[in-house]
């Protein structure tokens, strides 16, 4: 079966790499789905859960801020500020930061709050 | 105890307690330039990846952006300057700060108006001390700085370079050759030259061929996206760098001041020691003197 080459790379460290056969991102214009021999393609990512289905039928998600996706050649670059595998999550922590957020209402802060919960599986995708 | 004696013995505690004191910060720095020495490598794939991409926009588009807008008549640069939050560490801040200088004045050579921004609390005291004007300064995370520090920085100066506030950015820090050598430097940030983009092991860039991107949004949308984390990540690299620097610069300092004690120690120690003797030697020609005079009295009252 065909596939691609992940990496996911945050800006001081590499968060996930591999193999995947289907990646969805949020990107500026919606949620993409990227699947092996896609057309080469660069966009903005949105503050969102991003998902790797990998080969061996597992499933990665990682809890993403700002950054871009590129794709060529097979090989898809996952770039971000801040990126966060699901099983890192500190779920209190981001529930905290959610009530802090949103008694500030720092739309900002909720957003990424939120995109950390729905990563970690705590809450139905906004 | 002759009072001699006692200095000697005063001076090598004090000295002793110094040595301890820099041998463990002589540790303590070696360690860390190893984490920050980690802190780098752990941002390379980053930065190589937003270099590549940031070529791959630049060659497949003619993409227009503010932040490679080239002013022919430049006359406001400021100068990022990269400097250590502590002392004690060498010639480390002192460099870089000497380096700003002589761009400064490079800068007003070619009629250019200068302002300066300030990363570090020693270049903060050196400028507030000679009245010298910063617009902005950040410190207090010179020996560890996270992303987040990179990213407010960046933001104010591209803040400032995009409303026309200065009309090209220099950055000052320190990179670090090797564990011996790191050296000041000056590099222009801003505007962007997108032909000149460098992958992190300075291999060329435009030797890649790249596929026929589809932009999403717009190439234009995607370029002012990725220029300012381009910029962001050239910053926070360059802190990393002198983060590590300074680490490295501290250790060299440390090192040599433990050795110095050591060295001050034993001449103390030589010193001390022949008071001691000198002491003695008095004592004992004292006694001698004491008992023949006494003898040279009983012997005249026979």
């Amino acid at each position: 079966m065909a596939e691609l080459h992940v990496e996911l790379v945050a800006a001081d460290r590499k968060v996930w790499s591999g193999a995947a056969t289907l990646v969805v991102a949020r990107t500026a214009s919606g949620d993409t789905g990227i699947m092996p021999n896609h057309t080469p393609v660069l966009s903005v990512l949105e503050s969102g859960p991003v998902t790797i289905r990998t080969t061996d039928g597992g499933t990665v998600v990682a809890a993403v801020h700002g950054g871009f996706i590129s794709f060529a050649d097979n090989k898809l670059s996952l770039l971000a500020e801040v990126a966060e595998l699901a099983d890192e999550i500190d779920v209190t922590r981001a529930e905290r930061a959610l009530e802090v957020a949103k008694t500030d209402s720092d739309s900002h802060a909720a957003r990424r709050a939120e995109v950390r919960l729905v990563a970690a599986g705590r809450r139905k995708a906004a | 105890m002759g009072a001699q004696l006692r200095v000697y013995k005063r001076r090598i505690r004090s000295v002793t307690a110094t040595k301890k004191i820099t041998k463990a910060m002589e540790m303590i720095s070696a360690a860390r330039i190893v984490k920050a020495q980690r802190a780098v490598a752990a941002s390379t794939p980053y930065a190589d990846e937003l270099t590549r991409a940031v070529t791959a926009v630049a060659t497949r588009s003619n993409a227009k952006h503010p932040l490679t807008h080239e002013n022919p008549n430049a006359e406001r640069a400021a100068i990022l300057l990269i400097t250590a939050d502590r002392g004690l560490a060498g010639g480390y801040s002192s460099n870089a700060i000497k380096q700003a200088l002589a761009l400064t004045e490079r800068l007003k050579a070619e009629g250019k108006e200068v302002v300066t921004y300030i990363a570090g609390r020693k270049g903060v005291q050196y400028f507030g001390f000679r009245n010298l004007s910063v617009t902005g300064s950040w410190t207090g995370f010179s020996d560890k700085p996270t992303y987040a520090d990179a990213k407010t920085v960046a933001s104010d100066l591209i803040e400032a370079f995009t409303t026309g506030a200065v009309d090209e950015l220099h950055l000052v820090s320190t990179k670090f050759v090797s564990m011996l050598t790191q050296s000041a430097q000056d590099a222009r940030l801003m505007p962007l030259k997108l032909d000149e983009v460098e992958l992190s092991d300075s291999r060329p860039a435009k030797s890649e061929i790249f596929p026929l991107y589809d932009f999403e949004p717009s190439a234009e949308g995607v370029l002012d996206a990725l220029l300012p984390r381009y910029v962001e990540s050239r910053i926070y690299n360059a802190m990393l760098q002198s983060a590590a620097s300074e680490h490295a610069a501290r250790r060299r300092a440390m090192k040599s001041a433990t050795d110095n004690a050591g060295e001050l120690i034993k001449s103390l120690t030589r010193l001390a020691n022949s008071a001691r003797q000198a002491e003695i030697t008095q004592e004992i020609s004292e006694i001698v003197g004491g008992a023949s005079a006494l003898a040279d009295a009983s012997a005249g009252s026979e």
